[in-house]
C-alpha cells in the first residue's frame, strides 16, 4: 500500500482507429463558400483552414508527437477528484529552482515542450548551470491527458490551489511558477494565494485589465488600450461563447476536426497570421511550424476535450460574478512577481500597468519578438526571459 | 437572354444523396459528455440534442416538408446582383393588403408558413374579407435558396433596399412590411428609409430601448429610480439578454467565417440554432422533451434541415458582421406608421412608455397573450390576429 496519494506514470497511446477515424472526417469535410473579404476580419481563411486539412489528412504524423510525448516522463496523479496529467522533468543539476508551468487556451502542454531543454539543461544550451529549473507541466482540468471535471467550480482559483498541491506531493518546498493565457490567470492566482513555498511568479499576459480599464494616460499606455479595446470589440466572440455555451459550440467541435482546427486558430489576429503563414505559404514563424500546430489540434480531437477546455471560461464568469456580487476586493500579490511583454501580445502591456496590478515588480522586460504563444513561438528566447526573471529569487536564498 | 428583372418559377427538388450524407453524419456524430449542470446555462444539454439526432437521423422526412414549400407559389428573382427566392401567395380577396414578411436568424421561411393561409384567406381562420393579405415571404440573402452574397455591403440598409425593389417588381405601389429579428431590423430599416410606396411597418422585435437605459443596463448602473413596473421588468431582460445570451451574435459578428463547425456537423449546426434565446431554447428542448405547445419536432428539423442543405449556416451569420450601423436595440426615428406587438416570452418586452417614445407614429401597440421570440412560428392564429390589427387603421 502507498503511503501518500499515487503517482503514475502515464504513456500516450492512441488507437489507430481514433487515427483513421480522424482522417476519414477531414477528408469528407464540407466546407463552407469563401469569405467575402481579403484578410482575416471574418475569421479564419477558406485557403488556410484548406491547407492545413490537406496538411492533415494527408502528410501530417501523430505518431511522430506521441513518440516526443513518450519521451518525456509524463504521469497523473488525482486532485481533488480529478486526474492531473503532468510532465515532469528533473533538471541534472541538483541546485536547480522547481517551477510549475502553465499553458492555456487554445494550448495544452504542446505549446512548452521546446522549452523543456533550454530550461531543464540550460549549459547544453549556452545558459549556465545555475539557471536551471526542475519542470513541471500539468495539463489543465479537462485539457489533454487530464480527466474532465464532472462537478461544478473548477475555475482558476481552484486550479491554482490543485498546483500548489500538486508541488507539495512532488517534495517541492520552495518553487515558482508562470503562466501565459489561462496559465497567466492560475498563476496570477497562485500568487495571491502565496501558498507555503511559492517563492515567486512570472506572467506573460496581464490577465489583471479584462477585469476593468487601466490607465490610459502615457503614449504606450494608449497604445495598449487601444489594443485591449479592439480585442474586445472585434476579438471577443469566440471568448463570450465559451463564457456563456461552452456546452453549444462544443457539439460541433468534438464531431467536426475542421471545425475544431479553425475554432482553435481564430484566437488572435498576430498568432492567426503566422500560423496561417505556416500553412498557405510554407513560412512558420519561430517555433509555429505546421506539425506543432497540427500537434495541438490533434490533441484536442483525440482527447474529445474542446467542450470541458471550453468551460474554464464559463466557470471564470461564475467566479467573477460571485466576486462581483460579494464586493470584496482580490487579495494583492505581495509576492515576487516577473512579467515579460512579448511585442506582438494581444496588448502590448507597458512597465506601468504591471506595477499598476502589482505591488512587488521584481522583474520587467519586453522581448524583441514573439507574440501571444511566446513559449511556443519562440522557445530559447522565452527561456531566457524565464531565467532573468527568477535570477533575483535565487541569489536572495 | 435573360432578362434581369425576370422572375423565375421555383421548386425544391434536394437530391437522395444529401439526405443520405446527412443520416449517415447524424449517425456518426462524436459527443461530448454530458454538461456538468442540471439546467440550460452551459449551453444545449446533451439529452435534448441527442434525442433531436435521434429524431432526425430516423424518423423526420424532409420530403415532407420539401412538398410543403412545393405546395407554394415560389419564386426567384435577381436584385441587386442577387438572387432572391420568396414566396408568393395572393389573396383571393381583390382589395387585400400587400405585406412582404421577413424572418431573421436563425430562422427562415419556415418560420413563417404557418401565417401564409390565415393572412392571405382570413375568412377561413375567423377573421373577415377586410383582413386579407397578399403575402410575399423573401429569404434574406444568404439564407436558404437566396443567392450568397459574394461581395461585401449586404447590411440592412441594402436588404431593405431590396425588398422596395422587389415589391415594385411584383406591381405593389403601396404595401407594408412586417419583421421580428433580422426582419425587423430590415422592416425597421426600410421605415427609416420611408419609400412612398411604404404605408406602414409592424414588429414583433421593436427598436425601442432608451440610449441611457440601455448604457445603463450593459454597464450595470443604477437605472432612473422612476422606472414603471413594465420598464423595470424589460431592464431586467435586457440585463439578462446581455449577461447570457449574446455569445453567438458576438461570434458571428466577429468572426462568421469561423464557424466551419456548422458546415460540416449537422449536430453542431442543430445545437447552434435551437440555442438563440434561453426561453425560445426552453421552448424548443420541451418539444424534444414530448411537449407540442407551440412547436412541433418536425417544425424545429425543417428549419434545421433547410440551414444544412443548403449549406447557409456561414452565410446567414454573416448579416451580423455586415451590420455595423445599428444595434439590436436603439430607437432609429422611425416617421411612418408603426405598430408593435409585445410578446411576453420575446427577449424583451418593449413597454408601452419606451414604444410611443420610439416611434412617433405609433398606430397600434398591444402585448400579446401568449409567444416569444418566433411568433409566427409557434403562435401562428394569435401572431395574424396581431398583424391585422396592427395595420387595420391603413385600409
Amino acid at each position: 500500500m502507498s503511503s501518500g496519494p499515487e503517482i503514475r506514470t502515464f504513456r500516450v497511446e492512441m488507437p489507430d482507429e481514433a487515427i483513421a477515424d480522424l482522417r476519414r472526417r477531414i477528408t469528407a469535410a464540407r466546407l463552407p463558400s469563401k469569405e467575402l473579404v481579403a484578410d482575416r476580419s471574418q475569421g479564419v481563411q477558406l485557403a488556410t483552414i484548406q491547407e492545413l486539412a490537406r496538411y492533415w489528412a494527408a502528410e501530417y504524423d501523430w505518431r511522430a508527437c506521441e513518440a516526443r510525448l513518450n519521451a518525456l516522463p509524463q504521469f497523473t496523479t488525482e486532485i481533488d477528484g480529478v486526474e492531473i496529467h503532468f510532465i515532469h522533468v528533473k533538471s541534472p543539476h541538483a541546485g536547480a529552482l522547481p517551477l510549475i508551468m502553465t499553458h492555456g487556451w487554445p494550448g495544452s502542454v504542446i505549446e512548452l515542450l521546446e522549452t523543456v531543454g533550454p530550461l531543464t539543461d540550460p549549459t547544453a544550451d549556452g545558459g549556465q548551470a545555475e539557471d536551471a529549473f526542475h519542470l513541471v507541466l500539468p495539463s489543465l482540468p479537462g485539457y489533454g491527458f487530464s480527466s474532465e471535471p464532472t462537478e461544478l467550480g473548477w475555475n482558476v482559483g481552484r486550479v491554482a490551489q490543485a498546483w500548489a498541491e500538486l508541488m507539495h506531493r512532488l517534495g517541492y518546498t520552495r518553487y515558482v511558477a508562470q503562466g501565459g493565457d489561462v496559465g497567466a490567470a492560475v498563476t496570477d492566482r497562485m500568487g495571491r494565494q502565496a501558498p507555503e513555498g511559492l517563492l515567486g511568479i512570472h506572467m506573460n499576459l496581464l490577465v489583471t485589465v479584462l477585469a476593468g480599464p487601466p490607465p490610459a494616460e502615457s503614449e504606450q499606455e494608449r497604445a495598449a488600450a487601444d489594443q485591449l479595446a479592439t480585442f474586445r470589440e472585434s476579438g471577443f466572440g469566440y471568448r463570450l461563447e465559451q463564457a456563456t455555451r461552452p456546452q453549444t459550440i462544443g457539439y460541433a467541435l468534438l464531431d467536426s476536426p475542421v471545425a475544431l482546427a479553425a475554432w482553435l486558430l481564430d484566437h488572435d489576429t498576430d498568432s492567426y497570421y503566422k500560423i496561417s503563414r505556416a500553412f498557405v505559404d510554407g513560412e512558420p514563424v519561430g517555433n509555429l511550424t505546421r506539425d506543432h500546430i497540427v500537434d495541438n489540434i490533434t490533441l484536442y480531437w483525440l482527447t474529445n476535450t474542446a467542450v470541458s477546455s471550453a468551460r474554464i471560461y464559463w466557470e471564470d464568469g461564475q467566479a467573477r460574478a460571485q466576486a462581483l456580487a460579494s464586493g470584496q476586493a482580490p487579495r494583492p500579490v505581495s509576492l515576487p512577481v516577473g512579467f515579460t511583454t512579448f511585442p506582438s501580445e494581444i496588448w502590448r502591456t507597458p512597465r506601468s500597468w504591471v506595477e499598476n496590478s502589482y505591488p512587488n515588480v521584481t522583474y520587467f522586460n519586453e522581448a524583441d519578438k514573439g507574440g501571444h504563444f511566446a513559449a511556443w513561438e519562440e522557445p530559447e528566447l522565452f527561456a531566457t526571459e524565464i531565467r532573468a526573471a527568477f535570477r533575483s529569487l535565487r541569489q536572495s536564498h | 437572354m435573360s432578362n434581369e428583372t425576370e422572375i423565375r418559377p421555383f421548386r425544391v427538388d434536394t437530391p437522395d444523396e444529401a439526405i443520405a450524407d446527412l443520416r449517415r453524419r447524424i449517425a456518426a456524430t462524436r459527443w461530448p459528455e454530458k454538461e456538468p449542470v442540471d439546467d440550460q446555462s452551459q449551453g444545449v444539454q446533451l439529452a435534448t440534442i441527442q434525442a433531436l439526432a435521434r429524431y432526425w437521423a430516423t424518423e423526420y422526412d424532409w420530403r415532407k416538408c420539401e412538398a410543403r414549400l412545393n405546395a407554394l407559389p415560389q419564386f426567384i428573382t435577381e436584385i441587386d446582383g442577387l438572387d432572391i427566392h420568396f414566396i408568393h401567395v395572393r389573396s383571393e380577396h381583390e382589395d387585400a393588403l400587400p405585406l412582404i414578411v421577413t424572418h431573421g436568424w436563425p430562422g427562415s421561411i419556415i418560420e413563417q408558413l404557418k401565417i401564409i393561409d390565415p393572412l392571405t384567406n382570413p375568412t377561413a381562420h375567423g377573421g373577415a374579407a377586410s383582413d386579407a393579405f397578399h403575402l410575399v415571404i423573401p429569404s434574406l440573402p444568404g439564407y436558404g435558396f437566396s443567392g450568397k452574397p459574394t461581395t461585401t455591403g449586404w447590411d440592412p440598409d441594402r436588404i431593405a433596399r431590396a425588398w422596395v425593389e422587389l415589391m415594385g417588381r411584383l406591381g405593389y405601389t403601396q404595401f407594408v412590411a412586417q419583421g421580428g429579428d433580422w426582419g425587423a431590423m430590415v422592416s425597421d430599416v426600410m421605415g427609416t428609409q420611408a419609400p412612398p410606396e411604404l404605408l406602414a411597418i409592424h414588429l414583433t422585435w421593436p427598436f425601442t430601448v432608451p440610449p441611457e437605459i440601455d448604457q445603463a443596463v450593459q454597464t450595470g448602473s443604477p437605472l432612473p429610480s422612476d422606472l414603471s413596473a413594465d420598464e423595470r421588468r424589460a431592464c431586467e431582460q435586457l440585463a439578462f439578454f446581455y449577461a447570457h445570451d449574446l455569445g453567438y451574435a458576438q461570434e458571428m459578428s466577429h468572426r462568421p467565417q469561423t464557424i466551419y463547425a456548422l458546415e460540416d456537423s449537422p449536430v453542431g449546426l442543430a445545437a447552434w440554432l435551437i440555442d438563440h434565446d434561453t426561453r425560445s431554447y426552453a421552448l424548443i428542448a420541451r418539444v424534444f422533451d414530448g411537449q407540442t405547445e407551440g412547436l412541433t419536432r418536425d417544425d424545429v428539423l425543417d428549419n434545421i434541415t433547410l440551414y444544412w442543405l443548403t449549406s447557409t449556416a456561414v452565410s446567414s451569420a454573416r448579416i451580423y458582421w455586415e451590420n455595423n450601423k445599428y444595434t439590436f436595440f436603439a430607437p432609429k426615428h422611425v416617421a411612418i406608421p408603426v405598430a408593435v406587438s409585445a410578446f411576453p416570452d420575446e427577449v424583451f418586452q418593449t413597454p408601452r412608455s419606451w414604444t410611443e417614445r420610439a416611434y412617433s407614429n405609433l398606430i397600434y401597440y398591444n402585448k400579446a397573450g401568449k409567444g416569444g421570440h418566433f411568433a409566427a412560428w409557434e403562435q401562428q392564429q394569435l401572431f395574424s390576429e396581431e398583424v391585422r390589427a396592427g395595420f387595420r387603421s391603413l385600409r
